[in-house]
């Protein structure tokens, strides 16, 4: 990988999770920037407030993750000055697979996972690929760590299955503290076995009064 | 202004060396309602009045936010005025992803000055029959800039566009000087009266008017007409002309009174 002059990523490693509850959305992502075997720093937020209910969360290359953010945000200033109103969730999820197809043949290296509150208040998570193929879940995870910690969610979250007649709530009736402490738990899991994830645990929450951040210590091996 | 034989395009001079094309272009900013503007060190006003074509029509957006630290009031062709906001926006917008920070506003106001430039040297094309008051924030402080069709601007201290707009401006010659140091309060209760001024005998309500303000830990945006009408209230009770006592004056945020009040003052969406 380090011989070719060609290749033009890198992955800075990383884990994403975000839980949908009736009347909250869980974001969280830890905060180690990696390279290799490499640790750069111990401190930096792979979390991006794109709107009052919307939280965007990407783990990849943070060069792309960087411009990805921007993008998005510069996108939404000129949504709010042509609609006098702020991107709600599923507008910024389909404004975010439209970005990320855009560059179909040049992918932004990044594995985004969306949270916020839908038009009617209800926890909200979309899970994407590199290339934009997206999917309204009730629970997600994305980076290193995500074949860790998603089979912890499967079990703990037990979404119905999309498929059943009528159509099943896929939001977890867990409360938003419990929701919380399962994101720690399954961060501080993930942190024992993947080298990539650990130092820092940011923990982002959207609930009818706003945004909230919290931050939790991991370990740092 | 008469007809001449050199006035048919704007690639004509005159022999006494007009673009009258251009001055045309100026008089139409003089026939639209009128718009006011003044800064201090801190802060910067501006002020519209709320003209609409019928009793049965909605009043014309005069205000247009540019960016958190810019905004504009237009005078003349609403149309064109609409579209060079949006241009404002987009040359905001592009700065702050580009340098990660605001566009200073003397920047903003030469981006503006040069695309009304080019429409008075092109064959094809008209200038601009608007004329904006650009007020804004940046690290050199509060600026007031006028931009004209012909792609002039200047930088004022205080200033007056649109019709019956020289009353405003006597006011503002006799108060300027002191502008400076105003506080934020006064500075708006000069642009209500500045604003009254042109309104030539009209009683002055709050849905008559437009406010707006940027400055020092305020992102530029329009006072909502209850705490306008406040303002109102509290200069008709000093006697005559606006005075420094009253920090009473300086009205609390308090509930609009009536829902529809703040719903009336919303502008609908396809006016961007």
């Amino acid at each position: 990988m380090a011989l070719r002059g060609d290749w033009m990523y890198e992955n800075n490693g990383g884990t994403c999770v975000a839980i949908a509850g009736i009347d909250y959305c869980v974001v969280a992502a830890d905060t180690r920037l990696s390279v290799g075997y490499n640790i750069l720093t111990r401190d930096h937020s792979k979390i991006c407030s794109l709107a009052d209910k919307v939280v965007l969360a990407s783990s990849g290359f943070q060069g792309d993750i960087r411009a990805l953010h921007k993008n998005l945000a510069a996108r939404h200033l000129l949504y709010q000055h042509q609609h006098n109103k702020q991107m709600s969730c599923p507008a910024m999820g389909q404004l975010l697979s439209n970005t990320l197809y855009y560059k179909r043949f040049f992918p932004y290296y990044a594995f985004n996972v969306l949270g916020g509150l839908d038009n009617e208040g209800k926890g909200c998570v979309f899970t994407y690929d590199a290339v934009g193929s997206y999917e309204r879940v009730g629970y997600s995870t994305q980076g290193s760590g995500s074949s860790l910690i998603m089979p912890v969610l499967d079990n703990q979250l037990k979404s119905p299955s999309p498929l059943l007649l009528p159509a099943r709530d896929a939001v977890t009736p867990l409360s938003e503290t419990e929701a919380v402490d399962l994101v720690k738990d399954v961060f501080a899991s993930a942190t024992e076995r993947d080298i990539y994830t650990g130092d820092k645990l940011e923990i982002v929450v959207i609930n009818a009064s706003g945004i909230k951040r919290e931050y939790l210590e991991l370990r740092k091996d | 202004m008469f007809r001449n034989q050199y006035d048919t395009d704007v690639t004509t001079w005159s022999p006494a060396g007009r673009l009258f094309q251009v001055e045309y272009a100026m008089e139409a900013v003089k026939q639209g309602s009128a718009a006011v503007g003044l800064r201090s060190k801190t802060h910067a006003v501006l002020g519209a009045v709320n003209k609409a074509a019928s009793d049965l029509a909605s009043h014309q957006r005069k205000l247009f936010r540019a960016d958190q630290h810019v905004g504009v009031a237009i005078a003349g062709l609403t149309a064109d005025g609409r579209v060079l906001s949006r241009f404002l926006r987009n040359e905001c917008i592009n700065h702050s992803f580009v340098y990660e920070s605001p566009l200073p506003v003397s920047r903003l106001v030469v981006q503006l000055a040069d695309k009304a430039q080019v429409c008075t040297q092109r064959s094809w094309k008209r200038p601009f029959g608007v004329g904006l008051l650009v007020a804004g924030l940046d690290e050199t402080g509060a600026h007031l800039y006028y931009n004209c069709p012909s792609g002039n601007y200047f930088e004022y201290q205080a200033f007056a566009i649109g019709s019956r707009s020289q009353a405003a401006k006597t006011f503002l010659e006799r108060r300027f000087q002191e502008y400076d140091t105003y506080s934020r309060e006064d500075l708006i209760k000069d642009a209500l009266f500045a604003i009254k001024e042109t309104l030539q005998g009209e009683k002055l309500t709050a849905q008559l008017c437009t406010v707006a303000i940027v400055g020092e830990g305020e992102a530029f945006h329009i006072i909502d007409q209850q705490t306008i009408q406040e303002y109102i209230d509290a200069m008709e009770l000093s006697t005559g002309g606006p005075d420094e006592e009253a920090d009473a004056a300086a009205p609390p945020s308090a509930e609009a009174q009536e829902g529809g009040e703040g719903a009336s003052s919303e502008p609908a969406p396809m006016d961007i």
